[in-house]
């Protein structure tokens, strides 16, 4: 109520000094009669002709001095951009009329957000301005983010309001393509310190910008202007960004299916029904989530080679043994040549449903496997699928045959190898002693 | 200028064995290159050969095409042998002086051989085929059907699952392989060093690609066969005349082509072994 009636007082208040300084100002010109030059004088005072202006405002401080100002008594000093005065302080009060005009505050007056200035000339320092007025939902929600609580620790200039949405005096919606905070512009405008190595080296944050630039979710962005490609508030919230330690930040382990499940529906799905999800929900500690396999920042289509060849060994970071034996096969071998024309984890595992070979739903159970080896290889029979794609030579239990084949071929190459090593050292070392009479000999065969 | 000039030459080699050899030596290094390339796929090396092969289709298809190409003269000589022990009746073809079936002989020219290597007596007198030789025969033969039977039934699979289990494959691969390594280095080694780099063939031993060998030669190094040819009057049958100059200097280039592609894969393969 108080601020509505203020914002009256102020609009009334507008009103009469601008009769008041058109009336002054044609005093001034000395000629009431004059009508050509009174209209002359009235657009002198509505234009930002330095020399009438000042004048005009010079002489309305006696009449509005007890008055709160009106924008153009504001825009009259704080529109002079070669004013020395205000050049001189430490931080710019310039305010530029032409891009506050469209901006999203443009139906605001100034006083609506300088709410301590009731004076004009107004008395010096003023009050910062607070947001929370009319944004108490983001002002609130930022208080309890990363970003404030760092800048509370630290009393480091951490990213306040301004430092994302821009000067306030041309601040365009978030909807408008000039804004900073416009989906397509958003990572350049957080990517100012998260893409900046030495910031980022300072403050210990990783220096993701370049990396999500690189990734499909960027690249949608900055190639097509994709609007429904994820940005960084798409997975980290706007105002209440929260560290992905906090069990309540959506970049919380926990919470990342949830998020990245906000577009990909269908694979957060999938997920939550295979073995890494349920493994997820039941808390487990290192149950991978989404950016386990396809990383936070750097996602790549999965189509791309390069990723897929990757990916190999992210699922051996946690399945070791059978990265290892999965090496030892043709399948492995041509894999790590650097080929996908063959079978990798997912191809017979799936991606997102990864079910335990027990699970009759599973691609690898038993009564599936034909159908999972007959995606590549051509007239698969059930014989065919007792290959073992994860074989151990080692693991007498798990193949005898394979076991005492590989006892056998080691067996053979160290007797062979022993056998003819010592064989040629030692006629290497009996020739060379009689190298030179036997060729004296004329018997070397070669000369 | 060279002493064996006007000496006598025999042929020791017929043209078919020659090109027999050139063919092994040709497929041989090939599969390889190829095999060898996919056994130790992780190295750094492995990969820049299968990208500059053209892609590991590529490397798959040029393996397939050598395997293809050594099996045939792998078929061709046993087809040899057939014709020569039922038309020709050749009984000398599997025992005797001039069979390439290990005989007792061969154990004791192997352990007056290890005698010599160690000052303790002189050494044997070779027959047609010494002990070395006739292990380098049936190591390539055993060598050419083991990787060979292995390697088809990976290539067909599934058709081959229909009469074995699919783990047999499992287990094709891992002979496959070792035993792809173990004719690699036996060749690279010991076969290079046996037959041409030890210091009294060195830098090799042409007679495999001329056929041709000089009588004083022959005379010091298979006493036994030279003297028994030379009495039955057969040796004059294989009278030829002296290796031509193209045909040394052709062998020459094989064998510096050969051993250099030979030691390239095995310090390649021999590092990558030992460093797991």
């Amino acid at each position: 109520m108080a601020q509505g009636s203020r914002r009256m007082v102020s609009g009334l208040g507008r009103i009469a000094c601008a009769i008041a300084a058109l009336l002054l100002c044609a005093v001034a010109m000395g000629h009431a009669a004059a009508a050509t030059k009174a209209a002359a004088a009235t657009k002198a005072a509505t234009t930002t002709k330095a020399a009438a202006t000042t004048k005009a405002a010079a002489t309305t401080n006696a009449a509005a001095a007890t008055k709160a100002p009106n924008d153009k008594d504001c825009l009259s000093c704080h529109n002079l951009k070669a004013n020395a005065k205000l050049q001189a302080r430490p931080v710019s009060v310039y305010v530029n009329a032409e891009t506050f005009q469209p901006s999203v505050h443009s139906t605001l007056g100034c006083v609506s957000c300088h709410s301590d200035i009731h004076a004009f000339p107004h008395p010096d320092p003023v009050k910062p301005v607070s947001c929370a007025g009319c944004h108490p939902n983001q002002t609130s929600a930022y208080a309890g983010s990363v970003h404030a609580i760092a800048k509370r620790g630290t009393k480091q200039r951490f990213p306040a309001c301004l430092d994302c949405h821009g000067n306030p005096h041309g601040m365009r919606a978030k909807t408008d393509p000039k804004s900073r905070v416009y989906p397509l512009n958003l990572p350049r405008t957080c990517g100012t310190c998260h893409g900046n190595a030495e910031i980022a080296k300072k403050y210990g944050f990783p220096d993701v910008y370049a990396l999500y630039m690189d990734s499909i979710h960027g690249f949608a962005l900055t190639s097509d202007g994709l609007l429904v490609a994820a940005t960084c508030a798409s997975c980290h919230g706007a105002h209440d960004i929260l560290s992905r330690k906090d069990p309540k930040s959506r970049t919380f382990p926990g919470n990342v299916p949830a998020t990245c499940g906000t577009c990909h529906a269908g694979v957060q799905v999938a997920y939550l029904a295979g073995a890494h999800g349920k493994a997820m929900i039941a808390g487990r500690a290192n149950a991978p989530v989404c950016t386990n396999c396809h990383t936070s920042h750097q996602i790549t289509q999965v189509g791309v080679v390069n990723w897929q060849l990757k990916t190999v060994a992210t699922c051996g970071n946690c399945h070791k043994a059978r990265l290892q034996s999965y090496r030892d096969t043709f399948h492995g071998q041509v894999t790590e040549l650097g080929f996908v024309a063959t079978a990798r984890c997912w191809s017979c595992h799936g991606s997102h449903e990864v079910l335990k070979a027990s699970d009759p739903k599973s691609k690898v159970a038993p009564a599936n496997l034909p159908a999972t080896c007959g995606k590549c290889h051509q007239g698969v029979t059930a014989s065919f699928v007792s290959y073992e794609p994860h074989p151990n030579p080692h693991d007498r239990r798990q193949n005898p045959a394979l076991y005492y084949a590989a006892l056998f071929m080691n067996l053979l190459l160290l007797g062979v190898f022993f056998f003819f090593g010592l064989h040629t050292a030692l006629w290497l070392a009996r020739s060379l002693t009689v190298g030179k009479r036997g060729k004296d000999n004329g018997v070397s065969g070669e000369q | 200028m060279n002493s064996n000039d006007s000496d006598r030459y025999y042929f020791r080699f017929s043209l078919g064995q020659r090109y027999l050899h050139g063919l092994v030596i040709v497929t041989f290094l090939g599969l390889a290159a190829t095999g060898m390339t996919l056994r130790f796929s992780e190295r750094g090396w492995a990969r820049w050969l299968a990208e500059t092969t053209g892609g590991f289709t590529a490397v798959l298809s040029l393996h397939k095409f050598c395997a293809v190409l050594l099996s045939a003269g792998f078929l061709y000589h046993i087809g040899d042998i057939l014709f020569r022990a039922i038309i020709k009746k050749d009984r000398g073809l599997f025992f005797g002086p001039n069979s390439m079936t290990p005989q007792p002989k061969d154990a004791e020219d192997l352990f007056k051989m290890l005698r010599w290597f160690l000052w303790m007596g002189p050494q044997p007198e070779f027959d047609h085929f010494a002990y070395w030789e006739k292990f380098d025969y049936w190591a390539v033969f055993w060598g050419m059907a083991i990787i060979g039977a292995t390697g088809y039934m990976m290539w067909f699979g599934p058709f081959f699952a229909r009469f074995v289990p699919g783990y047999v494959l499992n287990i094709a691969l891992l002979i496959h392989g070792e035993e792809a390594l173990l004719a690699v280095w036996f060749i690279f080694i010991v076969h290079f060093f046996n037959s041409h780099l030890r210091p009294e063939k060195f830098p090799l031993d042409p007679v495999i690609f001329t056929g041709r060998v000089s009588s004083k030669e022959y005379q010091h190094e298979r006493p036994l066969d030279y003297s028994r040819l030379s009495e039955s009057g057969t040796l004059e049958m294989l009278r030829s005349d002296p290796p031509p100059r193209w045909l040394k200097n052709f062998s020459r280039l094989i064998a510096v082509i050969a051993v250099g592609i030979g030691f390239f894969l095995l310090a390649l393969t021999w590092i990558a072994f030992w460093s797991g």
